[in-house]
């Protein structure tokens, strides 16, 4: 099964009166259960590919279809109620929120469900526990380090159990060693938990870690 | 569903100078309302307990103050023998014929002087007021040139300790007694016996006659009756709703000046708490963003920086709160524009006044966190998860 379709897209930024094209006319399948790296110049649009496939942001023409539901119909809010349960986003720089603890940080996808504080609580632990901070669960993002943030903001991101995870950088921000940790915890995600993954890098030793690899430059893919 | 309530609280808590500032300007505007309205609400108890609801006061026709009235002796004695006046234990009307002028009398203890009402009475004055005790001292003798004195002008006149000699128009009146009346208007006056007081200061009838009625309930037939009669010319009021009436127009005044300062200082504190809102939602572009990606609508956004905001303005109203508490029972004065003296009494700041004060505090922090809210809710997502 396809589980990311996207069809002839094309994203222009107007800045001003002068048009920046940055995908001109993008295709991609990606099947379920797919380890992608998505690498390419900086500038080249693979944050901006990234936001189309995660309904963050809408093509200029085009179609995209992520686990069976086409995107283009969908408003505001439907987006993003579909983008809660089906998309689960990794930022280069964690993006966790300085004033909530691990678990808190892990909940929040959670509250947006009808849930009770006891479940809530205990999926957050057990998101926790597969990315192996159980030990961690009252300590604040600063209390951690940055390969502790990226994990449990991959707890944060599988703990409403998305199809599909999409990694912007996951390992720019940290060293070699934090990096293959959290390199190993995503082709474990895939491999035993069945994501499909889309993540983009620079880094061509974190690549490897992917079934197949795509090159974006000049607007368009390349194998 | 929302976004956490410890989200918010601790937010305003990680930034303790910006919190403490912008609540502390809350805090003062909100301070200044609750001094205003404990003036207001000080006076206007004051004036109400000064009046009972069993008494009938009795003025001239179209007078709309004692010092403004005038009713005859022969009209005086009309109504001290109306079957509606209660009697006392020894069978005489609770009526009480007054002469009210007010006396230019110097402050104790300080340059300068003020206006202070002198009230002739009869000696059956103290039953029909009933809440009128001597607490130091004795009752004035009737047909002596003795005169009682409110605790309130004791404390702030020159010449009015017991043993004192006090002058009032061309001739001295000796202290004997200080009385007390609950805080009342009462306790801002001088009493003494009418038979003496009329005569000395030139006054030939009165100028109201309070009774206790036999049947209050029967007030509104009672009023009827002697409005009506020809002989009187007079109106009837019941003695509380004299004073309370009396209140009206420095309540009023108050309550305005009270309100047009704090809507100045309002606006500066709305400003604030816009400031430091605006700011925060600048440093938290990202997590926003992220919130956003989540799942989380601008709605559910917008509510939360508005709940940040009112949060913040209620740690200042309780600031507010804080520092007008201690002005509470603080005794001030002012002229009665209706007896043109001097009535002293007491800031009160109750528990509505506090919790008036508190609720526009929430309202300033309603409106200071809006446009953030707005701003923080409508940012657009991919835009923003590129900030720093
Ligand atoms: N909101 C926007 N408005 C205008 N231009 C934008 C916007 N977002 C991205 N761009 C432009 O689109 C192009 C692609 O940006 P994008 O972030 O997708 O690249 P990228 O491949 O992720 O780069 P990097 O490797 O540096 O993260 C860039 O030229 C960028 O300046
Ligand atoms: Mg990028």
């Amino acid at each position: 099964m396809v589980m990311v379709d996207v069809r002839n897209v094309r994203k222009v930024y107007r800045r001003d009166t002068q048009e920046v094209p940055v995908l001109d006319g993008l295709s991609i399948a990606i099947d379920e259960g797919d380890f992608v790296g998505l690498m390419g110049p900086s500038g080249s649009g693979k944050t901006t590919l990234l936001n189309l496939i995660g309904g963050i942001d809408r093509p200029t023409s085009g179609e995209l279809t992520v686990a069976g539901q086409a995107l283009g119909p969908l408003g505001g809010r439907a987006l993003a109620k579909w983008r809660s349960r089906t998309i689960g986003y990794i930022f280069q720089l964690y993006n966790l929120i300085p004033v909530l603890t691990a678990e808190q940080n892990v909940e929040l996808p959670l509250m947006l469900v009808r849930m009770s504080g006891k479940e809530r609580r205990d999926r957050a632990r057990h998101a926790l526990g597969i990315v192996g901070l159980a030990d961690r669960v009252k300590h604040f993002p600063r209390q951690l380090s940055g390969g502790q943030e990226q994990r449990v903001a991959i707890a944060r991101a599988i703990v409403s159990d998305p199809r599909v995870l999409l990694a912007d950088e996951p390992t720019g921000d940290l060293d070699r060693k934090s990096g293959d940790e959290i390199l190993e915890l995503l082709a474990r995600l895939n491999r035993e938990h069945q994501k499909t993954i889309v993540m983009v890098t620079h880094d061509s030793h974190a690549a490897e870690r992917a079934h197949r690899v795509v090159h974006l430059d000049k607007g368009v893919l390349s194998a | 569903m929302a976004i956490p309530l410890t989200y918010n609280v601790r937010n305003v808590l990680q930034r303790p100078v910006s919190t403490l500032t912008t609540a502390i300007g809350i805090g003062l505007t909100v301070a200044i309302l609750i001094g205003a309205l404990a003036l207001a609400a000080g006076f206007r108890a004051s004036l109400v307990s000064t009046g009972s609801p069993n008494n009938a006061m009795v003025l001239r026709k179209g007078a709309d103050s004692e010092i403004s009235s005038g009713i005859s002796r022969a009209a005086a004695e009309i109504l001290r023998s109306h079957p509606s006046v209660a009697l006392g234990a020894d069978g005489r009307p609770l009526a009480s014929a007054e002469v009210v002028l007010v006396a230019n009398k110097p402050r104790l203890g300080q340059t300068g002087s003020s206006n202070l009402t002198v009230r002739g009475v009869d000696p059956t004055a103290i039953p029909v007021r009933g809440k009128v005790s001597i607490i130091e001292g004795a009752m004035f003798t009737p047909g002596t040139d003795e005169v009682i004195v409110g605790r309130r002008v004791a404390a702030r006149f020159a010449n009015c300790a017991i043993g004192d000699r006090i002058r009032l128009q061309q001739r001295d009146f000796k202290v004997v007694g200080h009385f007390a009346s609950g805080g009342s208007a009462f306790e801002s006056e001088i009493w003494g016996d009418a038979a003496v007081l009329g005569p000395a200061l030139d006054r030939e009838g009165f100028q109201t006659v309070v009774y206790r009625m036999k049947d209050p309930s029967r007030f509104e037939a009672i009023k009827r009756e002697l409005e009506a009669d020809p002989r009187l010319q007079v109106q009837v009021q019941r003695e509380q709703a004299f004073y309370a009436e009396q209140s009206r127009a420095f309540t009023g005044l108050i309550t305005g000046i009270g309100a047009f300062i704090t809507g100045i200082m309002a606006v500066g504190a709305v400003f604030g708490a816009m400031n430091t809102m605006f700011a925060t939602v600048g440093t938290r572009r990202r997590e926003i963003a992220t919130l956003l990606v989540l799942g989380y609508s601008p709605w559910s956004i917008m509510t939360s920086f508005v709940i940040e905001s009112v949060f913040l303005a209620m740690i200042g109203g309780a600031i507010g709160c804080l520092l007008a508490l201690p002005i509470n029972g603080i005794t001030t004065s002012t002229t009665n524009f209706q007896s043109f003296s001097e009535m002293a009494f007491a800031f009160s700041v109750t528990p509505a006044v506090l919790l008036a004060g508190f609720l526009f505090s929430v309202v300033l922090g309603l409106v200071g966190g809006f446009l953030p809210a707005l701003r923080a809710a409508r940012q657009p997502i991919s835009a923003s998860l590129r900030a720093a």
